[in-house]
């Protein structure tokens, strides 16, 4: 049986597809613009602008990002290295501290919790934080420099903590326990298993943060070699030097009629690339861990 | 195996703390922590008369109030009529659309303002010049960035929030709309009696843990937009873009710990009053 639609609620149809539309478009067409800007020649954006079609389609852009293509793909290298081995330690440190945290016969687990909880309360700044990375840990200019920061979070723990609570009945590590498995055991064979939904989620969160880091290279890093992806960008958007820099060192001379603009366009486009390609995959993860986070409150 | 968090937060949290005695000293890089010369209380007298901490708080507090409770009301309003739509694949493609600038990093963020707002080639000016109207030097106007940064905030970070109040509204029972119905309610009515009233807990915790962070707040939205473009901030300034200049840019070590300092601190007292005042109003939704 079809109920026929009353006005308030054609009215209400007409507005939610009016509204997430808009919002949709919104959130697409800065991207179009990117996208359009990277195929356009730089004389037609220098005389004419940036447009959400390009008015003169030409890869040039693309051309001079790959003539030398070492950086970037240096850029590459280190964001993938950092990604993979900080997503990978920093999963597994926290989910051994969220499955310590998680069984109820830890004596100390509330005075834990609080120990790390309180990081997220009270700190000493950036600087005295700085200053212990470069003065007393020697970190600048090296991996440590940009895998320790995000490794581990109060609010990620928290997360895999109350993940492996709901997850894992209490009486599986009792069972265990009687069956002669030890606690490395347990976790190993049991929690690890029965969480793969809230790994997911928390694995996805960091290797995202890592992925788009900057901050770490502008702080620690001067080695222009171990710049991350996104602090390569930072710096081809920003300084006018890029293209000079670029040839310099190889023997080949640029002339000044080089298409910048659509270079860094072009360059903003490889940078996002994997992002945009694994979007599809990535974001289911995303809204079912998210949505598992939000329903068990 | 507890092991490496506690040590990670002992030497990544905790040692730290004891640096915030450099907001005390006369600090120059080569000296040891006990070897710089004591100042008090100076490094917070000169921010203080400077007017800057006031600034800065006033900055800080300010667009975080405005990211949390717009960003929460768009939020649920996003959600709400997303659940209403019809055609589920038009659904789940529209809602992964407005996912998808939570993925992108601050850096293509400040592409594509760069993109759209540039003076000489930007589309906002390729657009006016079509309209016959004069180029607008945006980087040049200090009160139009308090929307600009609001607007980007609200871009980047929808899809996240939205898909958290989706699944609480996926989570009310089908039971409460059929009754409603059954009594006569329209749409609108069952929208503003059912589900507004269901998300309150989910925006009451959303709320506190933002609380949390309002000193801090966004440091890369801000950095990334604005930069070093001194003309912008009066407007645009907050305590993490001043620490962190102070430390990478004007090298004032003393200072910067001190801001540093006072924005813990502040933001420390902050979370325990309120928190305290949701204790008595209500125990459930309190943070500790």
């Amino acid at each position: 049986m079809h109920i026929k639609d009353d006005h308030y609620t054609r009215l209400l149809q007409g507005l939610a597809y009016t509204v997430i539309i808009l919002g949709s478009l919104a959130c697409l067409i800065p991207f179009l613009l990117i996208i359009s800007a990277s195929l356009t020649s730089n004389d037609s954006i220098i005389r004419d602008g940036y447009h959400l079609i390009p008015a003169e389609f030409s890869l040039e852009g693309y051309k001079t990002v790959f003539t030398f293509p070492d950086e970037v793909l240096r850029a590459y290298g280190v964001t993938l290295f950092t990604t993979l081995t900080g997503t990978t330690l920093g999963l597994f440190f926290m989910t051994m501290a969220g499955y310590v945290l998680a069984r109820k016969d830890f004596k100390y687990r509330n005075t834990f919790s609080f120990y790390i909880y309180f990081t997220t309360l009270f700190g000493g700044g950036l600087v005295p934080w700085y200053i212990m990375m470069t003065k007393y840990l020697h970190l600048t200019d090296s991996y440590g420099a940009l895998i320790l920061p995000g490794l581990m979070t109060p609010f990620l723990i928290i997360l895999m903590k109350n993940f492996i609570r709901s997850a894992v009945p209490e009486e599986l590590f009792e069972s265990a326990k009687i069956d002669g498995a030890g606690d490395f055991k347990i976790y190993w064979r049991i929690v690890l298993q029965l969480s793969m939904p809230g790994i997911a989620t928390v694995g996805l969160f960091l290797a995202l943060t890592y992925w788009n880091d900057w901050f770490s290279s502008s702080l620690f890093i001067n080695d222009t070699h171990k710049y991350q992806l996104q602090f390569h960008l930072y710096n081809v958007i920003n300084s006018a030097s890029f293209i000079a820099n670029m040839g310099a060192g190889t023997g080949v001379s640029l002339g000044a009629d080089l298409p910048t603009e659509s270079t860094k366009m072009a360059m903003a486009i490889v940078v996002t690339g994997p992002i945009l390609f694994l979007y599809p995959f990535i974001q289911r993860y995303f809204v079912k861990g998210l949505t598992i986070g939000a329903v068990k409150g | 195996m507890l092991l490496p968090a506690l040590l990670f937060f002992l030497v990544n949290s905790y040692f730290p703390m004891v640096g915030v005695y450099y907001a005390f000293t006369q600090f120059d890089f080569n000296s040891g922590l006990f070897d710089a010369p004591f100042v008090g209380l100076k490094n917070f007298e000169f921010l203080w008369k400077s007017g800057t901490l006031i600034k800065l708080t006033l900055n800080t507090i300010g667009y975080n109030l405005a990211f949390i409770l717009l960003g929460n009301v768009l939020a649920i309003v996003c959600a709400i009529l997303l659940s209403e739509l019809r055609h589920k694949w038009f659904k789940k493609l529209t809602q992964s659309i407005m996912f998808l600038p939570y993925f992108v990093s601050f850096v293509i963020l400040s592409v594509i303002v760069y993109n759209v707002f540039n003076y000489d080639s930007g589309f906002l000016n390729t657009l006016l010049a079509r309209f016959g109207a004069g180029p607008v030097d945006v980087y040049n106007k200090p009160l139009v960035w308090i929307f600009l940064i609001i607007l980007f905030y609200l871009w980047k970070n929808l899809g996240y929030s939205m898909v958290i109040y989706l699944a609480a509204i996926t989570g009310i029972s089908d039971e409460y709309y059929e009754a409603a119905k059954i009594d006569g309610a329209h749409i609108f009515q069952r929208i503003w009696y059912i589900t507004v009233p269901m998300l309150k807990s989910t925006f009451v915790v959303l709320l506190l843990f933002s609380l949390g962070s309002i000193m801090k707040g966004q440091f890369d939205l801000f950095y990334q937009l604005i930069g070093n473009n001194g003309v912008l901030y009066n407007t645009t300034d907050i305590l993490d873009t001043y620490v962190f200049r102070s430390l990478k840019v004007t090298f004032d070590i003393g200072m910067a710990t001190a801001a540093g300092l006072y924005q813990s601190l502040f933001g420390f007292i902050l979370i325990m009053t309120v928190n305290y005042m949701i204790r008595k109003i209500n125990d459930d939704y309190a943070l500790f």
